[in-house]
């Protein structure tokens, strides 16, 4: 595995660079709210290695700064993020006789390696694992760099990145279209975002995705038979 | 403020919640051959209704009734998808999108 990496991250680094830019400026902004907060580089650095899911840390923020309360802060946790069990539910074949590496491969599962694995496929003489490995090795990398530099020059930065934060929107609608492309039925995506638009209208920001997760589930389940018979990709 | 042991352990908590949201459909179903029909339907449909639950997470601070009414956001997103199905740049789309949408919340509105 570890001679394949160096083939495989050549070959996945292009397509992480949307990734590199929106992680490098997400991160720096979480590294100079961390810092501004009193948490230096080396408390940064703990929080993007060990918990590696970018909205949970930006919350983590004010659970670090607030009364302390664990419990409340495993309930956080678990909300925020849990989305990925969707991922983990689409992984579990392309995960699967990835041996040794699988645990970090579902660690780092963020959202946006997630979307880069799920569309994107190694070319034909890059091995297939190690390619997974690159993409959610460099991600992670990227946002702890991101992270620490924020923490370490944040203060010092003076040009106007207001509305940076817009290259994730704008890298997961790429996602989105690349996926439109590929499918020949629309009718899940099309489920995603009426299912997603509808819990947010009714429940709000702050508690719109787990309602949004059970409609699709009940939606994709409801439609079964039709959308199994005809195929989404 | 708690104290730096209290922090640690919110931290600790913190990413032991998130390695449960992701760990979890793994320990469920503990080989992919062993789980259900009905898991393996929702494993291939699941990810395009996952990029749009993003797209829509992305987008959730929009406010139609107060001003901007989300045309920025809505600039930036035709301008992404124009020259995505235009040029089919990745980069590109990404790029461009993101300047005209710092240029439109710095400068327009």
């Amino acid at each position: 595995m570890l001679k394949k990496l160096p083939a495989a991250i050549r070959a996945a680094f292009p397509h992480t660079i949307p990734v590199l830019t929106g992680f490098l400026f997400l991160g720096i902004a979480y590294g100079i709210l961390m810092s501004g907060r009193g948490f230096g580089w080396p408390w940064i650095l703990l929080t993007s290695v060990v918990v590696f899911a970018g909205a949970l840390q930006f919350v983590g923020i004010s659970l670090l700064t607030s009364v302390f309360d664990p419990l409340y802060a495993f309930l956080i946790a678990l909300s925020v993020n849990a989305r990925h069990l969707f991922y983990g539910i689409s992984m579990l074949e392309k995960f699967s006789g990835t041996g040794k590496i699988k645990p970090y491969l579902i660690f780092g599962m963020c959202d946006e390696t997630f979307s880069v694995l799920c569309s994107t496929e190694p070319p034909p003489n890059v091995d297939k694992r190690a390619f997974m490995l690159a993409v959610t090795l460099l991600h992670q990398s990227y946002w702890v760099l991101g992270s620490i530099a924020g923490g370490l020059i944040g203060p010092l930065l003076t040009f106007d990145t207001y509305g940076i934060d817009f290259v994730m929107t704008a890298f997961f609608v790429v996602i989105f279209l690349n996926q439109w492309r590929a499918q020949k039925k629309h009718s899940p995506a099309l489920i995603g975002l009426g299912a997603s638009a509808v819990s947010l209208f009714i429940f709000g920001v702050d508690n719109f995705i787990i309602p949004a997760m059970v409609l699709i589930v009940a939606c994709l389940t409801i439609f079964r038979t039709r959308l199994a018979r005809t195929g989404s990709s | 403020m708690p104290t730096t042991v209290q922090a640690l352990i919110i931290i600790a908590i913190l990413a032991l919640g998130t390695a449960i949201t992701r760990f979890l459909p793994f320990v469920l179903f503990r080989s992919a051959a062993a789980a259900p029909h009905y898991v393996h339907y929702l494993g291939k449909l699941l990810p395009p209704a996952a990029i749009s639950l993003l797209v829509v997470y992305c987008l959730r601070y929009i406010s139609f009734a107060a001003a901007p009414h989300g045309i920025p956001e809505a600039i930036g997103i035709l301008v992404v998808a124009a020259l995505h199905i235009w040029k089919k740049n990745t980069l590109l789309s990404i790029a461009a999108g993101t300047v005209s949408y710092m240029l439109l919340v710095q400068f327009v509105f």
